[in-house]
């Protein structure tokens, strides 16, 4: 009899209190409205923290196989060390005041100290740039961007820089090119920023410009001031392991996906349209290397595939998020053919030794993709609005020619600052700490010369 | 006693082997080598970079064995480990002084 009791009592309760919820006044516009933006921050911010993680990915182990199988084996930890290094270091300078250099609001040409010791970096979004996900993960998304720029000028100059040298190098250069640059052309206010209101507004959805033009460039300088390899090029100097080489290719590949995906800054259509953009420049330049090795060398190589795949990537940065997929196919065959010239046919004709190809690769295909963001890039993609708020035409597809005159001065600007800046930061290096090991250490390999182990005891 | 250092094609060790262990031979050592006959190398492209690769991976066995076994040796590795193309190999033959196995310093042929 208790039991019916209470039993009776808890269902008079359970139904008072779904009454009472019925009753309540149902939830205003308002109320909708930011459960709506909560929902849309919380997906956005889940995938652009694995954006950030996708980016990481791509320097380390990503970048450093590629390039660590390239060299040969007495040099495959100082070559993984150099991409390491910039995790470690760019990461300690990006917190220090390396994002407020960049993002700080600054003038038109550099940020200003506003976000320096992560001052006013916090959970609440940075509305300038990314409006609903937290401003650190808009930081940290940018951090690995200033990472894997100076990690992919290591190609240049693999098998003969002094750590030291390599250290001093990568950090004047990211003061004095990456921040600058990064600022230009993301920055608000920056000079070539399409969206924030720059004078030359140049198209460059996730790094054209600001990650390979300037890292490429600043390549082919160091390959020329560094001068040649002991016994290059009439000795062998023949990759190590071109299966390490592989591995980090196609961890590139995939962690490309956040790197320009990422760029969308939002788990949007758009940033699946840069998705499927980037996936389809990578594999037509894979297979237009290929093509292009084989009519001339008789024989598709692994290394020539990987390779081929790395340029496609590179010239589908800047366009991946204002391009349609087929245009993307085009880009990517053009940057195979293209870059397969530059480094097998330019460079040897030339004779300077940028050892792993960082200016034939991003060098010359981020020019190429630069460039021709401006005759792909349309509104249906992504659309620039005018001070209406009407969208205008984007690209020569659009019937805007005028965007491949900005997207040549944007990598006119981005050439001259590399060029200029990375001539002045080596002489300086080199008379502060000297560049290259001596002659003996370069013959020993970097790995026991500069850190004192090998990569591969076998017999241990 | 004679040594007999046999330079063959990496992919014929296997077939050696067996056909020493079928004639009752049990003691060899096997080095894996590099080197260079009348068999040119071959071409490896990287990037445009062409190389000569002249050194080619061979497998060197080296054995010690009684004056009276020399030649049955001889002929089982020539027809185990030949192919007829160029780059099959060599075999040197020469003089051993001595022999002591370590264990129970016994000498000569009976330590082989």
């Amino acid at each position: 009899m208790k039991k019916v009791f209470t039993a009776g009592l808890i269902g008079v309760a359970a139904t008072g209190s779904l009454l009472a919820q019925a009753t309540e006044a149902a939830p205003t516009t308002e109320q909708l409205a930011s459960q709506i933006a909560a929902a849309q921050s919380a997906a956005d911010n889940a995938w652009m923290m694995m954006s950030c993680a996708l980016v990481l990915l791509m320097t380390g182990p990503g970048l450093a196989l590629f390039y660590g199988g390239l060299v040969r084996k007495k040099n495959v930890l100082g070559t993984l060390m150099q991409s390491f290094i910039l995790m470690v270091v760019a990461t300690v300078m990006w917190a220090l005041f390396g994002y407020s250099l960049s993002f700080g609001d600054g003038n038109a040409f550099i940020g200003d100290m506003r976000f320096a010791m992560m001052n006013g970096v916090g959970m609440e979004p940075n509305t300038d740039y990314a409006a609903t996900i937290p401003h650190l993960t808009w930081m940290a998304f940018q951090m690995m961007f200033a990472i894997i720029t100076p990690a992919l000028i290591t190609g240049a100059f693999a098998e003969r820089m002094k750590f030291s040298a390599m250290l001093l190098f990568t950090i004047l250069w990211s003061l004095l090119i990456y921040y600058p640059m990064a600022h230009m052309v993301w920055g608000k206010g920056g000079m070539l920023n399409a969206f924030l209101g720059g004078s030359i507004p140049t198209l460059d959805f996730a790094g054209g410009t600001v990650v390979h033009i300037t890292s490429g460039v600043s390549a082919l300088i160091c390959a020329i001031v560094m001068g040649k390899r002991l016994g290059y090029p009439t000795e062998p100097i023949r990759p190590h392991s071109l299966v390490l080489s592989f591995i980090g290719a196609c961890l590139l590949w995939f962690g490309w996906f956040g790197f320009n995906a990422g760029s969308a800054l939002a788990a949007n259509g758009l940033a699946a349209s840069a998705f499927v953009a980037t996936h389809f420049g990578a594999a037509a330049a894979a297979l237009g290397w290929l093509l292009a090795e084989w009519f001339q060398h008789g024989k598709p190589s692994v290394l020539g595939g990987i390779s081929g795949c790395v340029a496609g990537l590179v010239a589908i940065t800047p366009a991946s998020g204002f391009v349609k997929p087929i245009p993307a196919l085009i880009i990517g065959f053009a940057a195979g053919i293209v870059c397969y010239f530059a480094v097998v046919k330019v460079k040897n004709m030339l004779g300077y030794d940028d050892s792993l190809d960082a200016f034939g690769v991003h060098g010359v295909g981020g020019t190429l993709g630069a460039i021709l963001t401006g005759v792909f890039a349309t509104k249906e993609v992504n659309a620039l609005k005018d001070s209406a708020g009407n969208a205008i035409n984007t690209g020569l597809v659009d019937g805007n020619g005028g965007q491949v005159v900005n997207q040549l001065l944007g990598v006119g600007i981005s050439w001259a600052i590399a060029i200029v800046g990375s001539f002045i930061i080596l002489k300086v290096v080199d008379v502060v700490v000297g560049l290259r090991v001596t002659s003996d250490q370069e013959t020993m390999g970097l790995d026991l010369s500069m850190h004192g182990e090998e990569g591969y005891n076998l017999e241990a | 006693m004679k040594k007999i250092e046999a330079i063959i094609q990496p992919f014929k060790l296997e077939e050696v082997k067996e056909a020493l262990k079928t004639i009752g031979i049990d003691g060899m050592t096997v080095i894996e080598v590099r080197g260079h006959g009348r068999q040119k190398g071959h071409k490896e492209v990287y990037r445009g970079q062409e190389y000569q690769v002249d050194l080619l991976p061979k497998v060197k066995i080296e054995m010690v064995v009684p004056d009276s076994r020399a030649d049955e040796v001889i002929s089982a590795l020539t027809t185990a480990a030949r192919t007829g193309k160029i780059g099959d190999g060599k075999i040197f033959v020469s003089e051993i002084a001595d022999a002591i196995r370590i264990r129970n310093d016994e000498r000569g042929e009976s330590a082989l």
